[in-house]
């Protein structure tokens, strides 16, 4: 981090563990849980949304002083929905079979709660290189839960990461599966990208005593 | 019949929140008193109702594919789903003002119980997630996409209700620090989720395919994949899906 300043290095590391967007803003966790079932889908949504939001953070922070007070909210919004209307047109180019899977959560980035939050909380605020750094902190925070959460439940679920078989071919029965182990399928199912999320919570929180709810 | 069929599907099947997890901030954010949560709950199945048949009519006559025939055989090459998000968003905030304007004007005892709900409402992902589902589901005329923008509505209400509940009760026992807040939150949820899986059965008699795969919504678009060239197994997400499905058979 030579190149920025104490202060500028901040924004970008506190969401990644201590203000993480998804475990103690509770942002943006709509859109996020439903395609972690598999490592790839995980990062390819992390990746749009650090996208969508370090560019609407720079825009919207240049805008921040002729924006009327009463319309920022539609503002903002078109501002986003432009923005994943490109990454999606992007993906469907490049990228058709992962864009098909991903169905409507890519549209869904417009209404995640971490990017209105951002906008609304820093990039009104804050100038374009700071709120650009506060919008990649962010969204690498929240993409760091998905990708956490996507890794464990490929692992443990279909037992590949990325498509490649780490843990032996079940079929051929090499690997860990000659002594026995099975996949559990439960782990694709939603309910356990929850569960997931909830005990990444319990483990933060246990190691991070100022953390804890009353 | 398939009114019926669409009605039970999205409350309990293709439950918003146990299903797809939509509308998860507001759901988590709103729910620690039942009275609030029944508030923004019937917020959300009204504004789901106004919407989702809008953003229907605005599908089929001005986005789909070939959709502005209408005005013309020299319009009928026209594809602009690309515009769909920032369509219905527009719509969806529109819409949202223009009801608490109504509300307030009519029933002012209305606009007091459901008023503050209703901003918050504009940027809730159900209602946005409403309205794209419509779109990729290919709902085929205004009643369905009116019936499974109440229904969808009543399953999110469910949820936000049963939640609410269990989080005045659980105030009184001793969850484990770490965990209290929000993290049993999302453990409970995703219990309950486990729990509505079982009503998977509902539509099949429990003796098709697993239709907890159907409910995944990260099958949707791989769902419509398979049907779009059917048998065509060298599709590779075609493969993974059924070797997924043979695997949680096991």
């Amino acid at each position: 981090m030579g190149l920025l300043s104490k202060k500028d290095s901040k924004l970008i590391l506190d969401p990644l563990a201590d203000n993480n967007p998804i475990t103690i803003q509770v942002l943006g966790i709509c859109s996020a849980l439903a395609i972690t079932a598999q490592l790839k889908a995980s990062i390819v949504m992390a990746v749009s949304v650090i996208v969508v939001l370090g560019v609407g953070n720079v825009v919207i922070s240049l805008m921040r002083n002729i924006i009327p007070s009463k319309i920022r909210i539609i503002v903002q919004l078109v501002i986003v929905a432009a923005l994943v209307i490109m990454v999606d047109q992007v993906l469907k180019a490049f990228a058709y079979e992962l864009s098909k899977q991903l169905s409507v959560f890519i549209g869904l980035i417009i209404t995640n709660c971490i990017i209105m939050g951002r906008f609304e909380a820093f990039a009104l605020g804050n100038n374009p290189w700071r709120s650009f750094l506060d919008g990649i902190g962010n969204a690498a925070g929240y993409g760091l839960i998905l990708v956490i959460v996507g890794f464990f439940r490929e692992l443990l679920g279909s037992g590949t990461l990325l498509g490649f078989k780490v843990l032996g071919d079940p079929i051929e029965q090499t690997g860990l599966y000659s002594i026995g182990y099975e996949n559990n399928g439960f782990m694709l199912l939603s309910p356990m990208a929850l569960i997931v999320i909830g005990l990444i919570i319990w483990v933060q929180r246990a190691r991070n005593k100022d953390l804890i709810e009353e | 019949m398939e009114h019926v069929e669409l009605f039970f599907k999205s409350i309990f099947i293709d439950n918003m929140i146990f299903a797809t997890f939509l509308g998860m901030c507001s759901y988590l954010a709103v729910s620690k008193k039942v009275t609030t949560a029944v508030g923004l709950g019937a917020a959300v199945i009204f504004v789901l109702a106004v919407t989702v048949p809008i953003n229907w009519l605005l599908d089929q006559y001005l986005l789909r594919d070939g959709a502005l025939a209408w005005l013309g055989p020299e319009y009928a090459d026209y594809n602009l789903s690309f515009l769909s998000f920032i369509l219905f968003i527009a719509t969806i905030a529109t819409m949202v003002q223009l009801v608490e304007i109504v509300v307030e004007k009519f029933s002012p005892s209305l606009y007091n119980s459901l008023g503050i709900f209703l901003p918050l409402i504009a940027v809730n992902c159900a209602i946005l997630g409403g309205s794209l589902f419509m779109q990729s589901r290919d709902i085929p005329t205004l009643g369905l996409a009116f019936n499974y923008g109440v229904s969808s509505g009543i399953g999110w209400f469910l949820a936000i209700l049963a939640i609410a509940a269990i989080r005045e009760k659980i105030r009184y026992s001793n969850v484990p620090a770490p965990l209290r807040g929000l993290g049993i939150t999302f453990i409970i949820t995703g219990l309950m989720a486990i729990g509505f899986m079982s009503f998977g059965g509902m539509l099949t008699g429990g003796d098709e395919e697993k239709p907890s795969l159907d409910s995944d919504p990260t099958n949707v678009g791989m769902k419509i994949e398979q049907s779009k060239n059917e048998g065509t197994a060298e599709n590779a997400d075609a493969v993974s899906l059924s070797e997924m499905s043979t695997l949680t058979k096991q």
